[in-house]
């Protein structure tokens, strides 16, 4: 099955509560997917930084030395912040792709969750409550951010796994359901020269996305092409440095209900992970269209709707 | 009037107590509060008794209904009155997917709009659909009424059997093998019967008919362009 959850704020009032209010979602969603879960959150931004997450399966030594090794290779200061099983590098902005790539041969058992100017990616294998908690999610602050429950379908259940993929500086995607044509999607990006870490067939998905944007695509763009490209079920939501979006196939089998008020945009697998949103009583819910790209920014228009033939 | 609430009262009390009414119960009226989108609320009812729950619900709400009317005053998730045999379920706001499924009887109500496979393989149940259905409505339906007094998305009744569907607005597109059909006498009055038991103010003679074509019964290789 798999839980998604997401939510965009537009009232910065919320902003100290968004771990806390994210946090909430995500458990409800447990029973659709207690395998492992995972958080991305847009936090506030070091304008001089961009950051790393990175996560390690033996932090003490992993961690021990990164980022004067980090600051070594790069030539630049880098400094740690480190989260349980996960650490924050932050690094001199636009040096973020570069110290990714550097870390595979500076540190190749550290693992990159996401590199960008505000995400970071919290996840594990276990369920939802006690990844929470070990990451202290709920004290977290941050203008938008989305999560995932999940129940392994296509991949083991490992912390690579799991969702949120980042699939770019800043981006990320979840993902409920699966592709059919993922393998030969795989080896099809692998000859474009995209990396692909897993054997999952979301990062297939968010590696796509990916691919489509370096050579020109908008998001909004990627994600229509997506309907074409990807054979089999999926709810994608996103998240860019200002953005939040989402788009279901056009056979859009797997469930979805969103939410709008003047203070936030929502998105749940179900109704239930809504319920305890500040004025949901009052918000407008909806059922996403199959095959329609829905997107909203702080940058922009605050709501922008493409319906694809 | 009884109340229970969801919030400090579980789920399987609820459903066991609503269980337990036998036929010529005296408690006729039950309330739900704090439903906040459970799933399977009200399922498996099978006495007269009316049941309003309080708010939105998740999966299953009012399935394998028998007699009882459940009103839910609120939104509903997937697959509300699955398989109801008789009895009747309204919704006040909208329903999501496979909403009346494979149902035998009875009467399903929603006064907002059905999302996608509204009525899918229905066998007898009548739907009343104040707004939209989603794609892929009716599909295999076998029997029984279903009403949109709104537009009907992509691949209306695909692979029909028996069942009427009846829709006031557009319909984007008819699946394998259903037709439009002429509105005749006896559908206008199954219609008007339909809209009032409904609560619907729409005229029957602003809708069309549509049916099965009955070219599918049967294999024949000259339909394979159909399946």
């Amino acid at each position: 099955m798999c839980g998604i959850v997401g939510l965009f704020l537009k009232d910065k009032a919320l902003e100290p509560k968004l771990g806390a209010l994210l946090t909430d979602m995500l458990i409800t969603m447990t029973d659709r997917g207690p395998d492992s879960a995972g958080i991305a959150i847009y936090r506030a931004e070091d304008s001089a930084r961009s950051k790393l997450t990175v996560q390690a399966d033996a932090p003490d030594t992993a961690f021990d030395g990164l980022a004067e090794k980090l600051s070594a290779a790069l030539g630049a200061a880098v400094s740690l912040t480190r989260n349980d099983t996960h650490a924050v590098l932050h690094v001199p902005n636009g040096l973020a792709d570069t110290a990714r790539k550097s870390l595979r041969s500076v540190a190749p058992d550290v693992r990159v969750m996401s590199f960008g100017d505000t995400l970071e990616i919290y996840k594990e294998v276990g369920l939802p409550k006690d990844v929470a908690a070990r990451f202290d999610l709920p004290s977290m602050t941050g203008t938008h951010g989305i999560g995932h429950t999940r129940m392994a379908t296509e991949s083991a259940v490992t912390t690579l796994g799991a969702h949120p993929f980042n699939t770019g500086l800043d981006q990320c995607l979840v993902h409920n359901g699966s592709l059919s044509n993922h393998n030969s999607l795989r080896r099809k990006l692998q000859r474009e020269g995209i990396h692909i870490e897993t054997m999952n067939d979301t990062e297939v998905g968010a590696a796509y996305i990916t691919w489509k944007m370096q050579n020109g695509a908008t998001l909004g763009e990627a994600l229509e092409a997506s309907l074409d490209d990807l054979d089999g079920f999926f709810n994608f939501v996103v998240g860019t440095k200002d953005g939040f979006g989402v788009v279901r196939d056009p056979i859009a089998c797997k469930p979805a209900v969103m939410a709008e008020t003047d203070q936030y945009v929502a998105f749940g697998s179900e109704y239930r992970a809504l319920v305890n949103l500040p004025g949901i009583d009052d918000a407008r819910v909806w059922e996403p269209e199959p095959a329609t790209v829905y997107f909203w920014s702080h940058d922009t228009a605050p709501v922008s709707k493409k319906e694809v033939a | 009037m009884q109340t229970i609430d969801l919030e400090t009262s579980g789920l399987r009390d609820l459903n066991a107590t609503l269980h337990a009414q036998a036929q010529e119960t005296n408690q006729t009226n039950w309330e739900i509060i704090n439903p906040k989108g459970s799933h399977a609320v009200a399922v498996g009812l099978d006495a007269p008794i009316e049941v309003n729950v309080k708010g939105s619900t998740g999966y299953y709400t009012g399935g394998m209904n028998k007699q009882a009317t459940v009103h839910v005053h609120g939104s509903a998730g997937p697959g509300v009155a699955e398989n109801m045999m008789s009895g009747s379920v309204i919704i006040e706001g909208d329903a999501s997917q496979y909403a009346g499924a494979t149902g035998n009887g009875g009467l399903l109500v929603i006064k907002g709009n059905a999302s996608s496979r509204c009525g899918i393989s229905m066998k007898g149940i009548d739907i009343v659909v104040h707004g939209n259905v989603g794609h892929m409505s009716a599909f295999m339906a076998q029997s029984g009424n279903m009403v949109v007094c709104g537009d009907a998305g992509d691949a209306l009744g695909d692979s029909i059997y028996e069942a009427r569907l009846f829709v006031r607005g557009s319909v984007k597109s008819l699946g394998a093998d259903c037709i439009e059909k002429e509105m005749r006498p006896e559908h206008i009055e199954i219609l008007r019967d339909l809209l009032e038991k409904g609560g619907c103010d729409a005229k029957p003679e602003e809708f069309k008919r549509y049916g099965s074509a009955r070219r599918l019964y049967n294999f024949d290789v000259d339909n394979a362009g159909d399946y």
